[in-house]
């Protein structure tokens, strides 16, 4: 699995971070966001919402994991 | 020696205002200008950079957390000065002055928000009447449980005071902001509930709240609802049907440091602060007499063209929705496109940090306000946009006054698109 490290960075960067892992990320795949700005619980899954990727939810703290639809 | 008694016990109650308007020499000019209240360090109250800008003169676009002075409560705030400054529980002529002056405002807003005039206390600002309501609604139904029910966009004076009650019950909105009523249904009809509290519009992305219908729901199962009404006073009705209201002057273009809360008759409430049985509320300690009239004067003269000025703004806010959404790329514009505030329009913007935005919004002169958690002193993101579930980065609030016009409008939406691009490029976005 691609795992995007943005531990540590303030919000928006873990949403810059994962936005522009995208492209290397094959169709289908899944991308694991570690990140540790409080933010990054809300602001991943409504990005999801906003650019039609899929967000797979929580799976541990700080983690958070979207599948590329498109 | 009773006289004299008389005249110290006079100018010891009348300090609070006294020592905010600084020594007899200075005192006029300070009156001259803004106007000084108890709540003047209120760090709501942006303050605006005037210098001139190349894109123009400076547009103030955060009336949602202070709109300018009317003119009228300018006028007023000058006027009451001369009488309004004796203590009004005195018995001597300047004190009965002041009190006739007390009692022409708390009648003023009263027919103002059709209510009795013995149902409205002024408060030393919107938040300390919030806390008034929420306490002294707790307070006043002990017997019936300790339980506060709240909607999750309720203003954080209100989450503030739910810290206080015995038990706090969050009810969620949808994506558009709007109570969930069917939660809000079984929540106040659980055992214990005390007090349940509803936001009249969200004061972060102007969405219009069912009240009615939850204050019918509340009325079912005996709960007393209470109202936030900051938002909403001066700009559009408040449906019937709530126990306690509260409103903010300085939202309606009055002066800070003017609380208004509403207690409707038959409703118990107890004062939750020290040293006092009182059964109805009361300001906490003197109460600022000029300020209070002032923003009497100014609802009146607010709501006799509410109707007007919401049809203008209602415009200018389609406008704004519109234009962002086809001019900025990967922009959301959230809230309710219809039922909402005529003035109050919130955008979030993807990859955009919310404090560079606001301070590049800032060097062209717009003053608007944010709900990021990057400008935040918490640094969490706004519980408002996050019970939305909206992205809350890249956060802007614009939020309309009578002053506004659709030049200042055309030229913040003619700014923003380059200002949105320069910060994510800057990003590598």
């Amino acid at each position: 699995m691609i795992e995007v490290d943005s531990r540590g960075r303030r919000c928006p960067l873990p949403i810059i971070d994962l936005a522009k892992r995208m492209p290397s990320v094959a169709v289908g795949a899944v991308v694991r966001v570690l990140a540790d700005d409080p933010a990054a619980a809300n602001d991943i899954p409504a990005w999801c919402r906003m650019t039609g990727q899929e967000y797979l939810g929580s799976p541990a703290p700080d983690a958070y994991e979207v599948r590329r639809l498109r | 020696m009773r006289k004299s008694g008389h005249r110290r016990q006079g100018v010891t109650d009348g300090r609070t205002l006294l020592d905010l308007a600084g020594t007899p020499a200075d005192r006029g000019s300070d009156l001259r200008g803004a106007p000084v209240t108890a709540d003047h360090v209120d760090d709501t109250v942006r303050k605006v950079d005037d210098r001139a800008d190349p894109a123009g003169t400076p547009a103030y676009l955060d009336a949602a957390s202070a709109a300018p002075p009317h003119p009228v409560a300018r006028q007023a705030l000058l006027a009451a000065q001369a009488d309004g400054w004796a203590d009004p529980d005195r018995l001597y002529a300047a004190g009965r002055r002041a009190q006739q002056l007390r009692e022409a405002a708390q009648g003023s807003v009263a027919d103002s928000l059709g209510v009795r005039p013995d149902e409205v206390s002024f408060q030393p600002s919107g938040t300390a009447a919030v806390h008034a309501a929420v306490l002294g609604g707790l307070a006043g139904r002990a017997r019936a449980g300790r339980t506060l029910v709240h909607s999750a966009i309720e203003h954080s004076a209100v989450l503030h005071a739910a810290a206080q009650a015995g038990a706090a019950v969050p009810v969620g909105v949808d994506l558009t902001g709007r109570l969930d009523l069917d939660a809000w249904r079984t929540a106040v009809g659980a055992d214990g509930v005390a007090l349940a509290s509803l936001i009249s519009a969200s004061h972060e992305v102007g969405t219009v709240q069912p009240v009615a219908a939850a204050a019918e729901a509340c009325a079912e199962h005996g709960v007393p609802l209470f109202v936030d009404a900051a938002q909403s006073i001066g700009r559009v009705p408040v449906p019937p049907g709530w126990s306690l209201l509260t409103a903010s002057a300085h939202k309606w273009g009055g002066p800070a440091g003017v609380g208004v809360l509403v207690v409707r008759k038959g409703v118990r409430w107890l004062s939750p602060y020290p040293g006092d049985d009182r059964h109805r509320p009361r300001p906490v300690g003197a109460l600022d007499l000029p300020a209070v009239v002032a923003a009497a004067a100014s609802l009146r003269a607010v709501l006799a063209e509410a109707r007007t000025e919401a049809a203008r703004l209602t415009a200018l806010v389609d406008r704004i929705r519109a234009t962002v959404a086809a001019t900025v790329p990967d922009v959301e514009v959230v809230g309710d496109p219809v039922r909402r505030l005529p003035h109050l329009v919130t955008f979030s913007c993807l990859y955009v940090d919310g404090e560079a935005l606001l301070h590049a919004l800032d060097r062209h002169g717009f003053a608007v306000s944010s709900g990021s958690s990057c400008t935040a002193s918490t640094l969490r993101p706004s519980h408002v946009l996050e019970a939305m579930g909206v992205l809350s980065h890249g956060n802007v609030r614009v939020s309309l006054h009578r002053e506004t016009t659709e030049d200042e409008v055309d030229r913040f939406l003619a700014v923003l698109p380059g200002v949105v691009a320069g910060i994510r490029k800057e990003a590598g976005m």
